[in-house]
C-alpha cells in the first residue's frame, strides 16, 4: 500500500517535471515562431494586394487562364480538370505563410514545428504519467483537464499539418495560448494527484470527457481561424475598395491564407466536429441518466453545452442563409466558441452545479448530493 | 431551418446558363428576400405570409439564437426543478427581486411560457420546413438526375478531350462506369447524367425528424414521470407503493397504478473515505448491498447499488443518492423497562456527516407518577468527534472513527396526533417541557457508544447502543420515453454526420462527334458546396474513362487556333450540343485555373 503510494507520487512528480519541460520547450518554439514571422516580414510578397488592386488584377489573373499543354500535338496522359470558382467570390490567392517565402524564416518555422512536436511529446508524457499516477483517466479536475486540453489542441494542429492542411501559420498563436493555458494550470488550477469521487467512476468518463476535450480543441482551432478570417476579410475589403491598410497589417495579413480559404477551413473544422459535440452531449445525458436519475435536468453544465450546441447549429444554418453568410456567420461562430469557453471555465468556477468536481480552492461540492 | 451546407452561389448565380442542372441538388428552401411593399392581404393572405415567415430559414435562425439566449438565465438563477433549497435561499436574500423573478417565471425557466413559446415556434417552423422537403426529396428519389446543361464549361469542374471511340461507345462506358461507382445515372440525349450522395439529404431530414422525436419523448417522459425518495436503514426494507415514500413528485398524467411493483431490503451500506491529502474526507467507495424481488412475489435476488449503477426494474430505476447514520438508542422508563429501541436515522448537515434529528417516544412511556407522557430527545451526532478540547461539535471525518451522540431531553406532548403531518427530524416543542439538570439547565449530555444518560427524578434513561447503523437514501425514478429519446439521439448523430460529410454531386458526360468527325468527350461536375472533392472525383472518373476512350492528338493549332481544339481548357465550341461553332466564350477570362484549386 505504502509502496504503491510511493510509486504513484513518483509518477506524479515525473508528470509535473514533464509538464514544466513541455512549457520550456513551447517557450522555445514560441521564440522560433516569432523569428519566423520577423524574418518573413522581410519578404515583400503582396499577392492579395496584387489580386485586388484594380490595375494589378488584370495582370494577376491573365496568365492563369490559358493553360495549354506543351506542344499542340501532345496526347494527354490524363485529361486535366479545370476548376472554376463560384461566381461572386473574390479570387485571392493564399498567402505564403508566416515565413513569407523567406528562406531563413522558413528554417525558423521548421525549427519551431520540430520544437512543437517535442513539446507535444513531453506534455503527452506528462498527461500519461499523471494518468498512471492516479490510475484513471486524467480528467478528474481542472488542472488535469487543462493539461489534456492543451495537449489535444496541439495534437489537432500537428495532425492537420501532417494531413498537409494549410495551418502552419497557426503555430505562433497556438503556442502562445497553450503557454497561457499551461501557466494557468500549473499555478492557479494545480491539484495534487488524487482519486475520483465515486460519481465519476464510470466508463462514461472516458467517453464523455475525452470527446468533450477533443471538441474543445477543434472548436478552438476553428474559432482562431475565424478571428483571422475576420481580419483578413476586412483587409481584403479595404484593398478592394481602394483603401491602403497599414504596413503592419499588410505585412502580417498578406502572409495568411485568403479570407475565403480561412472561412472555408473554419467552417469545415467546426462542421466536422459538430456531430462529435452532439455525441458528447448525448453521452453525457446517458451518463447522467445512470448517475443522477435523469438524463436531462438543466444543470448549468448541461444548459451551457446545450447553448453551445444551439449556437453552433445557428452558425451552420447562418452559413446557408442569405444575409447571414460571411462575417455575420463568423461572429456567430465566435459567440458559439465563447459559450464553449464559458461552459468550461465559467461554469466550473462561478456556477455551482452537479458538475462541480473541479477543485478550485472553493472546496468540492460533492457529487449528487453527498 | 434544416439546411446545413455552404453557399449555393454556384447554383443561383448561373441558373440561366445551367438550366435545370443545378436545380434540386438539395431541397433547401429558396431564400426569398423580404418584399418591401406588403400587399393588401386578407386573413388567409396574412396567415400564409406568417407561415412563410415562420418556416423561412432566417426566422428559424433567429429562433435558434433566441433559444440559446433564453436558456442562459436558467443556468445562473436557481431553479426549482434543480435545487429547491437554493431557490428558497435566494428568495430569502432578495425580497425585491424574487417577486419579479416569480412573475417572469425565472425560477422555472425551462417550463416557463416564454421559453416554451420559443421552442414550440421553433419546432413548428421545423415541421413546416421538413414536411415539404421530405415530399420533395421523395419526388427526387422517384425522378432522375436532370440532363446535361448546354455549356458544361460553365460548371465548377470541367474537362474535355478528343477520342477515337464513337460517341455511343463513350456514353455506354460512362454509364457503366458511373453506375459502378454507385451513381444514379441515365442517358439523356447526347449525354449521361448522374447523381450521387442522396444520403446527405436523407441524413439532413433524418436529423431534423430525430429532433422532433427527442422533443416528444422528453415531453412524454416529463408528463408520465414519477420520482420519489426514501431513506432505508440497514436491515429495513422498502416496497414500491406511494405510502412508503418520504416524498414523491410526479408528472401531470402519472397515476399510482403506473408504479412498477417491486421491493427490496437493505443489507449493508459501505462507505470509505479518503484519509489523507487535500481531498481528505471525499467518498471513495459508496455502495449498498440489497436483496430485491420483482413484482408482488418474485424470486429474491441479490445486488449492489452504486452511485453510477442504479438498480433497474422494468421502467423504474433505483438510485443511491445519499447516506447517513442511524444510531440505535434504547429508552427505559423509571422501572427499567424498555419502552423504545430503534435505529434513528439522522440527517447529515455537512460533508463530514455531522447529523441531527429527533428521538420520539410516542407510546408506552409512563412517568414516575404513572401518567402517560411522550418523550422527545434532540439528537446531534458526529461520526468523528474532535475531542472535548477541540471546542467544536462538528464532525472531523465522515467515517465512524470516534462517534459521539449529543442528546437533550424533553417530556410532554409531541402533538403527533394533531393531524398535521410532522417531520420525523424535527420536534414540536410547544407542549414539551425540558428535563432539568442539577443546575436547573436543560438536561444534555455527550454520549459515546454504550453510555447512558439518566433522566432526573427516576424518569428513566436513554442509552446510546454500541451498534450504530447506517442508512442509505434512494431515489426511485420512472421516466418513460427514455428509449425513444435515445433512439432519436442516435439517429440525430447519424443523420448529422451524413448531412455534413456526404457530398451530393452531379456528373455529366457528353460525347458528340465534332466537325472533323472526331468524338469530343466533355465531363463536368457540380456539387452543392464548392468542395475540392468534386474536381478530384471528376478527375478520377475522367482518368478511368480516358482509358476506355483514349485521346487522340489535337489538330495542329497552325496560326489560327480552332476554338474546339484545346482539350483541357475552356472550349466553348466543342461544348455546344448542336455541333455548330459558337462565338467565343467571353466569360472565360474569369476562370481561375490556379487559385480555386488550392484548398
Amino acid at each position: 500500500m505504502t509502496l504503491a503510494a510511493a510509486t504513484n507520487e513518483n509518477l506524479a512528480e515525473i508528470s509535473n517535471v514533464l509538464i514544466y519541460s513541455a512549457m520550456a520547450v513551447y517557450t522555445l518554439a514560441f521564440f522560433a515562431y516569432i523569428a519566423e514571422w520577423i524574418f518573413g516580414s522581410r519578404s515583400k510578397v503582396a499577392r492579395t494586394a496584387a489580386a485586388l488592386t484594380p490595375k494589378a488584377s488584370a495582370a494577376g489573373t491573365a496568365p492563369a487562364v490559358t493553360v495549354r499543354q506543351g506542344g499542340g500535338t501532345a496526347v494527354l496522359e490524363r485529361p486535366k480538370v479545370t476548376v472554376r470558382a463560384a461566381s461572386g467570390s473574390r479570387d485571392v490567392p493564399d498567402g505564403p505563410g508566416a515565413h513569407g517565402g523567406d528562406e531563413q524564416g522558413d528554417l525558423y518555422g521548421r525549427i519551431a514545428i520540430s520544437l512543437t512536436v517535442l513539446a507535444f511529446a513531453l506534455s503527452f508524457g506528462g498527461v500519461l504519467t499523471r494518468a498512471l499516477s492516479v490510475e484513471r483517466a486524467p480528467w478528474g479536475n481542472m488542472y488535469e483537464f487543462n493539461i489534456t486540453f492543451s495537449t489535444t489542441a496541439v495534437g489537432v494542429y500537428l495532425l492537420l499539418l501532417a494531413l498537409k492542411k494549410n495551418v502552419r501559420w497557426l503555430g505562433l498563436f497556438l503556442t502562445t495560448s497553450v503557454l497561457l493555458d499551461l501557466g494557468l494550470a500549473v499555478t492557479v488550477l494545480y491539484t495534487a494527484s488524487d482519486q475520483l469521487v465515486p460519481a465519476l467512476h464510470s466508463y462514461w468518463l472516458y467517453i464523455h470527457v475525452s470527446t468533450a476535450i477533443l471538441c474543445g480543441a477543434v472548436f478552438y482551432v476553428g474559432a482562431f481561424t475565424t478571428v483571422m478570417y475576420l481580419f483578413k476579410d476586412s483587409y481584403e475589403n479595404k484593398l478592394a475598395n481602394g483603401g491602403k491598410p497599414g504596413s503592419f497589417a499588410t505585412s502580417f495579413l498578406e502572409r495568411l491564407p485568403a479570407a475565403a480559404s480561412l472561412d472555408k477551413f473554419a467552417y469545415r473544422v467546426n462542421a466536422a466536429v459538430f456531430p462529435l459535440w452532439t455525441f458528447t452531449i448525448i453521452a453525457g445525458a446517458i451518463w447522467a441518466g445512470d448517475a443522477w436519475g435523469r438524463y436531462w435536468g438543466w444543470d448549468p453544465k448541461e444548459t451551457w453545452s446545450f447553448i453551445t450546441w444551439v449556437a453552433y447549429a445557428g452558425y451552420l444554418h447562418a452559413r446557408a442563409t442569405a444575409g447571414w453568410k460571411g462575417r455575420k456567420a463568423a461572429y456567430l461562430a465566435l459567440l458559439a466558441f465563447g459559450c464553449w469557453l464559458f461552459n468550461y471555465y465559467g461554469v466550473n468556477i462561478f456556477v455551482n452545479g452537479k458538475h462541480s468536481y473541479a477543485d478550485v480552492g472553493l472546496g468540492v461540492l460533492q457529487a449528487a448530493g453527498f | 431551418m434544416s439546411d446545413t451546407t455552404t453557399d449555393n452561389s454556384t447554383q443561383t448565380g448561373e441558373d440561366q446558363d445551367l438550366g435545370a442542372a443545378g436545380s434540386q441538388l438539395s431541397t433547401a428552401p429558396v431564400e426569398d428576400a423580404p418584399s418591401p411593399n406588403l400587399p393588401a392581404l386578407g386573413v388567409i393572405g396574412w396567415a400564409r405570409w406568417f407561415w412563410r415567415q415562420l418556416t423561412s430559414m432566417r426566422v428559424a435562425l433567429l429562433l435558434l439564437l433566441l433559444l440559446s439566449l433564453a436558456a442562459i438565465p436558467g443556468s445562473l438563477i436557481p431553479q426549482t426543478g434543480v435545487d429547491e433549497t437554493r431557490v428558497a435561499d435566494f428568495r430569502e436574500r432578495h425580497d425585491v427581486l424574487a417577486p419579479v423573478y416569480d412573475k417572469l417565471g425565472l425560477f422555472h425557466v425551462y417550463s416557463s411560457v416564454w421559453f416554451s413559446a420559443i421552442y414550440i415556434l421553433l419546432f413548428v417552423s421545423l415541421i413546416g420546413c421538413i414536411v415539404p422537403r421530405t415530399w420533395q426529396f421523395v419526388g427526387q428519389l422517384r425522378g432522375r438526375p436532370p440532363g446535361a446543361p448546354r455549356r458544361l464549361t460553365r460548371l465548377p469542374a470541367h474537362t474535355a478531350w478528343r477520342t477515337s471511340a464513337t460517341p455511343e461507345e463513350v456514353r455506354e462506358a460512362a454509364l457503366a462506369l458511373l453506375k459502378k461507382r454507385r451513381f444514379r445515372a441515365h442517358t439523356v440525349g447526347d449525354a449521361v447524367a448522374a447523381e450521387k450522395g442522396y444520403l446527405r439529404e436523407f441524413g439532413n431530414l433524418a436529423f431534423h425528424l430525430a429532433l422532433i422525436v427527442m422533443l416528444i419523448a422528453f415531453a412524454w417522459g416529463q408528463l408520465f414521470k414519477s420520482e420519489g425518495n426514501k431513506i432505508v436503514v440497514e436491515g429495513d426494507g422498502f416496497s414500491n407503493t406511494l405510502t412508503q415514500y418520504d416524498d414523491f413528485k410526479s408528472g401531470n398524467l402519472f397515476t399510482n397504478d403506473d408504479l412498477v411493483p417491486f421491493s427490496f431490503d437493505v443489507k449493508e451500506f459501505t462507505g470509505t473515505y479518503e484519509r489523507t491529502g487535500p481531498n481528505r474526507g471525499t467518498p471513495r467507495t459508496y455502495e449498498t448491498e440489497v436483496t430485491y424481488t420483482e413484482g408482488a412475489d418474485g424470486d429474491e435476488k441479490h445486488t449492489v447499488i452504486k452511485v453510477n449503477k442504479p438498480l433497474k426494474i422494468g421502467d423504474a430505476k433505483v438510485y443511491l443518492v445519499s447516506h447517513g447514520y442511524a444510531p440505535v438508542v434504547t429508552v427505559r422508563d423509571g422501572k427499567g423497562e424498555i419502552v423504545y429501541q430503534d435505529a434513528v436515522p439522522l440527517l447529515p448537515l455537512d460533508n463530514n456527516v455531522t447529523s441531527n434529528g429527533v428521538v420520539k417516544v410516542l407510546d408506552g412511556y409512563r412517568n414516575p407518577q404513572g401518567k402517560k407522557e411522550q418523550l422527545g430527545f434532540q439528537a446531534f451526532f458526529v461520526p468523528t468527534f474532535g475531542g472535548s478540547a477541540s471546542g467544536t461539535m462538528l464532525s472531523q471525518f465522515p467515517a465512524l472513527d470516534y462517534p459521539v451522540l449529543a442528546l437533550n431531553a424533553y417530556h410532554g406532548d409531541l402533538k403527533a396526533d394533531s393531524g398535521i403531518p410532522q417531520s420525523v427530524y424535527q420536534m414540536d416543542k410547544t407542549k414539551m417541557k425540558e428535563f432539568k439538570d442539577a443546575d436547573g439547565q436543560l438536561l444534555k449530555k455527550l454520549l459515546t457508544p454504550g453510555e447512558t444518560m439518566k433522566l432526573p427524578g427516576g424518569a428513566g434513561s436513554i442509552t446510546f447502543e454500541k451498534d450504530i447503523k447506517e442508512w442509505a437514501g434512494f431515489q426511485v425514478v420512472q421516466e418513460p420515453g427514455g428509449g425513444w429519446a435515445l433512439g432519436g439521439a442516435l439517429t440525430a448523430i447519424g443523420g448529422l454526420a451524413a448531412s455534413l460529410f456526404v457530398q451530393r454531386r452531379r456528373v455529366w458526360v457528353r460525347a458528340v462527334r465534332g466537325d472533323d468527325g472526331v468524338t469530343v468527350v466533355e465531363m463536368a461536375g457540380l456539387g452543392r458546396s464548392e468542395s475540392a472533392k468534386v474536381p478530384e472525383e471528376l478527375g478520377d472518373l475522367a482518368g478511368v474513362l480516358y482509358e476506355r476512350a483514349p485521346g487522340v492528338a489535337d489538330p495542329e493549332p497552325d496560326g489560327t487556333p480552332q476554338p474546339d481544339a484545346a482539350p483541357p481548357s475552356e472550349d466553348p465550341g466543342a461544348s455546344d450540343a448542336s455541333g455548330t461553332t459558337t462565338s467565343t466564350d467571353t466569360d472565360s477570362q474569369a476562370v481561375p485555373a490556379e487559385g480555386a484549386e488550392q484548398q
